[in-house]
Formats: structure tokens, sequence, C-alpha cells
């Protein structure tokens, strides 16, 4: 699997995440190398193996449908960069 | 104060009945920080602790990996995206400690995100190993453990997604234990890979990772992976003794990657316990090569996505004159991590993303499936399996910085645990190069009792545990 500057400028704009030039190139040889290493895995038979995406494959618990939380929203102001009248903000996204 | 420098949590215990180990242990901190840099923040302590009440650790100073979140503590987990992070609550760890009487003396260096095995990742510069201080202390909990080898204090709490307890404490010559899946509540404790992540406890000896267990362990509410299950004393599980004890031998953990000398180390330690009355056994792990390519597709798939919501909105770094809303995330995420990250976060991206989903990340949950179902046939027959905890000793700060690759193969005997949700634990059991090698000792789901039984006995029967460094803050002889 080899991947090239579109590829990087999909993931990146699919994680949200800026690259600098420097960064760019020496992230997509070392994705490169990565998607070979793990291409090994291709070549296992998982033919009607179930996906195991919890250690012990166990369910999720419910709890009691009751209110157990404080409102915390005066601590979560306080750690928030940007805040005004309890609303986080955000660059314009409205014309 | 070198009184103070006892080699375990009892010896501190002793010291706190007419002195302040906390005081101590924060003194020694502060001189080693230029030399190890080990901790990123350290605790505001407030008054004395010659008087300890209450609590199994009353008086015990800690280090605290800076993963598990600390009310009014700065958290960082090694990024400069939490560099100004002060949680509003406390990870169930950090209050379970708290309850215990433990004081935290500081917040542990770790690997940004707990994402790597040298340490070198970290936001707030590299840690240094105390047995070579041109050398990597390992990680992600590379903090931790330079400071317990470094005799500062007696304990520190870890995470272990993929090795980051073991394999530094194999670095350092100390014990490290990763619990099995569920075991320890990892509600606070910063998320890297949700499905693998569990809290850690670096110590000198295996009994006193037992009796910080013993104060970690159990259900908790908020984390809903917690697994509810009875109380055990794994103290008392430590004296069980090795006698009859099967120890499962696997050749593939002795696969080429590890050094002989590394090999020869641990067979003579195994040797050893086979002498002490232990069987061993031959075992076969048949899929554990695939283990490396499986973890480096499920864990950064679960990191991309746990890393999603740092977006400069909420908490964390947030970039200044964004554009527009996408600008913001971008460049709040760009500025706030680093390149391991990034790296991992694009894989991650990669194999979710429509068109790959299955012939990547799906099959990796497959061959996790069976690497597991390698493991549960394993134990059938033994109480324990036994090999090196790393393919060589610690390496030099630098030395493969530029290749990421070479850093995952090395982890290629401590991730397969982790896709397994296992207990683990590494001890010391000899030197190369002046440097010390760990032997890992893994359990079955739930069979921590087993592997303190292991662990403990072998400290009983050798002192590798006990050579300290010459490094200025060790613990006397």
């Amino acid at each position: 699997m080899h991947i090239d500057n579109a590829d990087l400028d999909r993931l990146a704009r699919l994680a949200r995440l800026g690259l600098d030039n420097g960064e760019r190139e020496r992230l997509m040889a070392s994705i490169d190398s990565v998607l070979d290493m793990v291409s090994a895995l291709r070549n296992v038979d998982v033919n009607a193996v179930l996906p195991m995406a919890h250690p012990h494959d166990a369910q999720l618990r419910l709890r009691a449908d009751e209110v157990d939380e404080v409102d915390c929203q005066s601590a979560l102001e306080k750690i928030a960069p940007e805040m005004q009248s309890g609303l986080y903000l955000v660059p314009k996204v409205i014309e | 104060m070198s009184a103070l420098r006892f080699a375990d949590i009892a010896g501190w215990r002793a010291a706190a009945a007419d002195q302040d180990p906390i005081a101590a242990a924060r003194t020694m901190a502060e001189a080693a920080q230029p030399a190890l840099n080990a901790l990123i923040t350290p605790a505001v302590v407030t008054g004395p602790h010659t008087a300890t009440a209450g609590g199994a650790l009353a008086g015990i100073p800690y280090a605290h990996k800076d993963l598990f979140c600390t009310a009014g503590l700065r958290t960082t987990a090694g990024s400069r995206m939490l560099d100004g992070f002060v949680p509003p609550y406390d990870a169930t760890v950090s209050a379970r400690l708290d309850q215990a009487g433990a004081v935290c003396i500081g917040k542990a260096n770790m690997d940004e995100f707990a994402m790597g095995s040298s340490n070198e990742n970290s936001a707030f510069g590299a840690v240094r190993n105390p047995w070579d201080l041109q050398r990597v202390p390992g990680g992600s909990s590379g903090g931790s453990a330079a400071l317990v080898a470094a005799g500062i204090v007696p304990f520190a709490t870890g995470s272990d997604t993929g090795g980051s307890v073991r394999q530094p404490a194999a670095f350092c010559g100390v014990t490290g234990f990763k619990p099995s899946y569920g075991r320890i509540s990892r509600y606070g404790m910063i998320a890297f890979a949700s499905s693998l992540d569990q809290a850690g406890v670096i110590a000198r000896h295996a009994r006193d990772c037992a009796e910080v267990l013993n104060c970690l362990a159990g259900f908790d509410p908020r984390d809903a992976t917690s697994v509810e299950r009875p109380a055990e004393d794994f103290v008392a599980a430590c004296d069980r003794g090795v006698r009859g004890l099967r120890i499962g031998i696997a050749r593939e953990l002795y696969s080429a990657g590890i050094r002989s000398e590394i090999a020869d180390c641990t067979r003579a330690a195994l040797a050893e316990l086979e002498r002490a009355g232990a069987l061993l056994v031959d075992i076969e792990l048949p899929r554990l090569q695939l283990s490396v390519p499986a973890y480096y597709v499920i864990a950064p798939a679960e990191a991309s996505s746990n890393l999603a919501r740092y977006d400069g909105v909420r908490y964390g770094h947030r970039a200044e004159a964004a554009r527009d809303l996408n600008d913001l995330y971008a460049r709040s995420r760009s500025e706030g991590f680093g390149t391991e990250v990034k790296r991992r976060i694009l894989v991650g991206t990669f194999v979710l993303s429509a068109g790959y989903y299955d012939a990547y990340y799906l099959r990796a949950q497959q061959v996790r499936r069976l690497i597991a179902e390698d493991f549960a046939r394993a134990f059938a027959g033994v109480d324990v399996i036994a090999g090196p905890t790393t393919p060589d000793v610690a390496f030099r700060i630098g030395e493969k910085a530029d290749d990421p690759l070479a850093m995952y193969a090395a982890d290629i005997n401590t991730v397969a645990v982790n896709l397994a949700g296992l207990p683990a634990i590494s001890v010391p059991c000899g030197f190369v190069d002046g440097l010390p090698v760990g032997l890992q000792l893994i359990g079955p789901a739930w069979g921590e009792a087993s592997l303190f039984a292991a662990a403990h006995g072998y400290q009983q029967i050798s002192d590798w545990h006990f050579r300290t460094p010459q490094f200025g803050a060790g613990v006397p002889s």
C-alpha cells in the first residue's frame, strides 16, 4: 500500500489535522512502512472468525435510569479556552 | 536524607514514624530533575506527613503518571495539547490512592498520550535512564520507572496499552505490573486505545505492586469496562510459593529478534524457579508474530477515535485567529499534537476509512481473537507463561527516533498480552552490558494471584531487584 499526496490530504482532512510540509514527507514515508508491516495480516485465514472488540467479550452494563451526576458547568467553564454566557465560542459558522 | 532511601514500602513506612518521607522524596525528586527529567509537574504537598493516620498506604510517597487526572493539579498526558489542563476531577486511581493515604509527589513524564516506547515522544523532553543517562528509560511510563529505579519513590503508577509499564520496568531494573483488562477502573485515565488500556504499578518489589493493587482493584460504576469480581488479597497470594507452579515456555517468545544474552538471562531465571520447585512446560503461541501487526492497526484506530475529542473548543490547546471552524480544528490539533501522535491518528483514520475498514481493522480484530485463543489453549495446561520482556536492553537516546518501525517491532513480547486482556508482570532477572534485563510472566485472565506467587517467589530466590544504579539518589545497599 502506497500513500500519495492526495491520500495524505484525504486522511488529514478526515482527521481534522493540519500538516506542515516537512512533516508531510516524514509522515508519508513512515505511514507507508506501517501499512507494509501490518499487511502480514492479509495472509491469515480468518474465515468464520468473529472479530474481537473487547478482551473479555463482555456486554456493556446498563445502569439504573437515575440521575447520579451533579451539575458541573462552572468547573467545565473554567477549563474551556473561550466561553461566553455559558456557551462555548467557535469561529462564525453561519453567514 | 539518605536514611529515608529505602527499597520498599515497608522501609518508607518505618521511616514515616519519626521523619517526613514526603519531604525527603520531594527533595530527591527535585535534585534528580536536571539529570532525569522524570517529572512534568511537581505536586504541591501541604504540611508535614510524619503523623500518618489510617489507610493502607498512609504517608507513602508515590509518583503519578501524568495520564491520570488529578483534581486541581495539571495533567498533560505528555502533550502540548494539554499543557495548561487542570482537571476538575480525580481519576478513580487517583482517588483510591488518596483514600489509601498515599501522597503524590508529582506527575511523572511519559510519551505523549502514552504513545511510545522510549519517552522521547514527550512534549516536555526525554526522560533519562538512571542506569545510563545517555539511554532511554523505556516508555511510555518512563518517568515512573526512572523515579522508582533511582530510589526516589517506592512505587509509581503507570498505564499499559502495549507494554508501557512492563517495558520501562525492564529497562530500568524494577518490577512493572499490568492487571487483567477491567481489574482497575479507567475512569479519569486519559484514553489512548480503550480496549487495550489498563492502569498498572511500578515498584522495586512484586509484593509492593500487590499491595498497591489491593488498593486500586475493584469495580467502578463510572467505567463501563470495569468488571465486578469478588475482592482478592494479592499480598497474601505472594506467599503461595512456586512449588508445583506450572510455567509455560513458548519458543515464539524467543524469536529471532531477541538478543541471545537476553534470552540466556531469562532462561537462567527459569532454571532457578525450576530448582525452587516450579515445573517448566513447553507450550506454543503460534500466532504471536501477528500481534505487532494486529496491535498497530487496532491501537491507532482506537486512538484516532479517542483523540478526536481534542478540538480546541472544550478544553486543551486552541489555535489563535482561526479563519473558520475547520481551520480551528486542524490548527489546534496540528499545534497540539507531536509527530508520533499524528502518525497514529493518520494510520488509525486510514484503517477505519471506507474501502479499507474490512481489510485492515476488521481483519485485525479477527486476528486478535486468534491470538487470544492461542493464550487460552496454552493456559489450559500452565499457570503462567514466561519469557523475555524486551528483545534487548535500553537503547541510546535518539538511536531509534527516526525509525518508528524498529521501535514497534521491539514490542513483540508485550502487545499480545493487551490484545488478549491478560495480566502480566516484568521482574528484573539479570544484566547485559551493565543494563537491566526483565523476565515477563503472563497470567490467564484474572490469574493475578498465580502471577504474584511466581514473581514474588522468584524475588525470594534472586536479588536482581535490589540492584540499584550509581545514580545520585539510589537506595542504600
